[in-house]
């Protein structure tokens, strides 16, 4: 009897392994799954507390709260995986209130079967994501569904930061005059996932945009300018974004289409597939609208970032009870920018 | 981007608009009906109607595949999809055409049915060979562009022996087409057609010589850019001008007069003409439309599953019909962008991108608010 060790349990076989039912039970199996692959790859005090919830030091300031669902097919595109696009999704969207992301916490439903190796590179990227964007990932929870219930990982994850203070950023904000801007080219995430997926190859090198702009933004917000809104273009691409902007502040908007870059590859692919870049998702761009008589020196500063060294002036808010997003096209005419109709491409994010 | 951009050229543009401006002279007007929802698209999404003059008039013609399928068409794919539980492989396109009991495919799969966006004819195939104990049924719809896919499909199919594939036919033609608006008693007053851009690249210039030689209306074929389409506008209003009616080709670059011999075969071998095919907006035209030959007969669904085409009358207030046939425009309907909205369609013409209502919707609509 000598021979057995009291707390033994062999580790987890991450080469072969695979997620079973009993990953998700809250036994030992489970705890396992959290001690040996969560809490050792996101490795902060507040996970390691161990709690129900984790416990937080007081915060003063303006608390910005935002949740994100990922779904993405494939779970791994060139460019990122589930994981980081999992990290840098929420930072944005608390980053886009003006606000400094301070906590993350990651929710994961995985599918019975999935092989605990993906697993391993997903949290490994979520943690290194997370470990240079500086905000920690402190509570988390595991679900496992049998086969065929789900589809390998989905990832929730929210996140919580703080407002800087006298900013307040929001959709409805944008007033006539007001001056639109891009941080740079559009569609490079949604072609990246597309010409991924199984049914759909092509070899145009195109790499996902995924970032976390909260860098980004923290200088645009140094800068003194007088922004209105900030928004990141995901999901319906960046028309999709503007329109919901002007139908929240009731305005119009005149863009340029010769000032909105794309990538040649996303051009190339999109061309080939009949899509329009403006309707394909971002996860690493962001869309400013500001006072016109500062525009000039946001770019200047998005610009000398690294993740907006492409940013350009893209078009104005306009005064329009239709509230229609316009643009005038290369070729020297006008058309409608209008909400995306349908889906254009599921899971993408 | 190589061989894109350059029909794209903002100045280029400008140069042929002077011309037309300048060149565009007749009282009368130039009345042109671009055939292809391409075209159509082209016109909208680069805003062309902004460069030209207001005696240069574009009527939209029913070349828009998804447009001119009839509702009865859609509900034989949906009972197909729901009754008979195959799994039913489509374009993207089809899937939010409003039919029968307010249904659209993606209701219907919603609703539990096995319906597969697909991409090509080859998707629908690998799709059979995946599910060997499943029946799968490619929903073909379509002028000669699509066809030839759909005939490789099938030779494909018979090679293997793949019994669990067949093909829903719907495949259109387009001189049929143009024959039914120019013969339709009180039908649009038209100058010239811009003619088909890839649909010629099959069959060829040659089809449409009848139309200058028998009916008089100069036609020039146009590729889909931007500059094709103003360029084809310049080579009609100087026929026009000239009291000239003939064939031209402004998409050398893909057109010759007698098309794509083999791929005119291979959809001969194939498929054969039906003696009636109804169209919406241009009703029943004898000889307008493709079946399969009774030795492809197994793979045609219609048979195979014995599934009639049961004619089903348009929603009473959607004007699609006229619409397709040139007589009105998307904005003299009544529910146009009320209760009609790409988000929303109640017709055809307000599903498809190449659709006449959606593409008005999408690009143009705010030229209705001024």
């Amino acid at each position: 009897m000598d021979k057995v060790k009291p707390n033994y349990s062999r580790p987890l076989d991450f080469k072969q392994g695979r997620v079973e039912l009993s990953h998700g039970s809250g036994g030992r199996a489970m705890a396992q799954l959290i001690a040996e692959l969560f809490t050792a790859d996101f490795d902060n005090a507040y996970l390691a507390q161990g709690n129900d919830g984790a416990l937080l030091p007081q915060i003063a300031g303006r608390l910005v709260m935002s949740c994100d669902g990922h779904v993405v097919s494939p779970l791994f595109f060139a460019g990122g995986d589930i994981g980081c696009l999992s990290v840098h999704g929420t930072i944005n969207d608390v980053a886009m209130m003006g606000a400094r992301p301070l906590y993350l916490a990651a929710s994961f439903i995985l599918e019975e079967g999935f092989p605990l190796a993906d697993l391993k590179r997903i949290v490994a990227s979520m943690a290194n994501a997370a470990r240079v964007a500086g905000v920690p990932i402190v509570a988390g929870d595991t679900k496992v569904v049998e086969q065929g219930k789900g589809d390998g990982v989905f990832i929730i994850t929210t996140g919580v930061g703080v407002a800087r203070e006298g900013i307040t950023l929001s959709g409805d904000l944008a007033q006539p005059g007001d001056t639109i801007l891009l941080s740079g080219t559009i569609g490079d995430h949604g072609m990246a996932v597309l010409s991924q997926r199984e049914n759909l190859t092509f070899d145009a090198p195109i790499v996902s945009d995924t970032a976390a702009l909260h860098g980004l933004v923290a200088a645009m917000l140094d800068s003194g300018a007088k922004l209105r809104v900030l928004r990141d273009p995901t999901r319906g691409g960046l028309a999709t974004t503007l329109n919901e902007i002007a139908k929240q502040s009731g305005v119009g908007m005149m863009l340029h289409e010769s000032a909105i870059a794309v990538n040649q590859p996303v051009e190339a692919a999109c061309e080939f597939l009949g899509l329009d870049p403006l309707y394909v998702a971002n996860e690493g761009k962001l869309v400013a609208i500001c006072a016109p008589e500062d525009g000039g020196r946001l770019l200047e500063v998005m610009r000398a970032h690294p993740l907006a060294s492409e940013a350009a002036i893209i078009g104005e808010v306009t005064e329009d009870a239709h509230g229609f997003v316009q643009m005038t096209t290369k070729l020297g005419g006008r058309r409608i920018v209008d909400w995306l109709a349908g889906e254009q491409l599921p899971r993408i994010c | 981007m190589k061989y894109v951009d350059e029909f794209r050229d903002g100045e280029l543009a400008r140069n042929i608009a002077a011309n037309i401006a300048r060149e565009a002279t007749a009282a009368s007007g130039y009345r042109l009906m671009e055939f292809c929802g391409g075209h159509t698209h082209a016109l909208s999404r680069y805003g062309i109607a902004d460069l030209l003059p207001a005696s240069v008039r574009m009527i939209h013609g029913p070349g828009c595949p998804v447009c001119v399928l009839p509702i009865g068409r859609v509900d034989q794919a949906i009972r197909l999809a729901r009754e008979h539980g195959v799994i039913l492989c489509t374009y993207a396109d089809t899937m939010l055409v409003p039919c029968s009991d307010n249904l659209t495919l993606m209701r219907a799969k919603s609703g539990g049915a096995d319906v597969r966006m697909i991409y090509s004819t080859q998707d629908a195939l690998k799709i059979a060979r995946d599910n060997p104990g499943r029946q799968v049924v490619f929903f073909a719809i379509g002028f000669e562009t699509t066809t030839p896919p759909t005939a490789v499909a099938v030779k494909q199919a018979a090679t293997e022996g793949l019994t669990n594939f067949s093909v829903l036919c719907n495949h259109v033609l387009t001189p049929a087409a143009m024959h039914a608006i120019l013969s339709a008693p009180g039908g649009v007053a038209l100058d010239g057609f811009v003619g088909p851009a890839h649909v010629s690249t099959v069959i060829g210039s040659k089809p449409y010589e009848v139309f200058a030689d028998d009916y008089g209306k100069p036609v020039v074929i146009a590729g889909f850019e931007p500059l094709d389409v103003m360029q084809a506008i310049l080579m009609l209003i100087r026929q026009i001008n000239e009291g000239r009616a003939t064939v031209e080709n402004e998409f050398t670059r893909a057109v010759t007069r007698e098309g794509n011999l083999k791929a005119q075969a291979l959809v001969e071998e194939v498929f054969e003409l039906r003696e009636m095919f109804e169209w919406r907006g241009l009703g029943s035209i004898p000889h307008s439309a493709l079946t399969l030959r009774p030795e492809f007969a197994e793979f045609d669904a219609e048979l195979k599953f014995s599934i009639d085409y049961v004619a089903v009358r348009d929603h009473k207030a959607c004007e699609c019909a006229a619409i397709l046939r040139g007589e009105k425009r998307p904005q003299d309907c009544k529910i146009f962008g009320t209760v009609c909205t790409p988000h929303n369609p109640i017709g055809s013409c307000m599903v498809s991108s190449e659709g006449a209502c959606a593409a008005h919707y999408s690009y143009g609509r705010f030229r209705d608010a001024a």
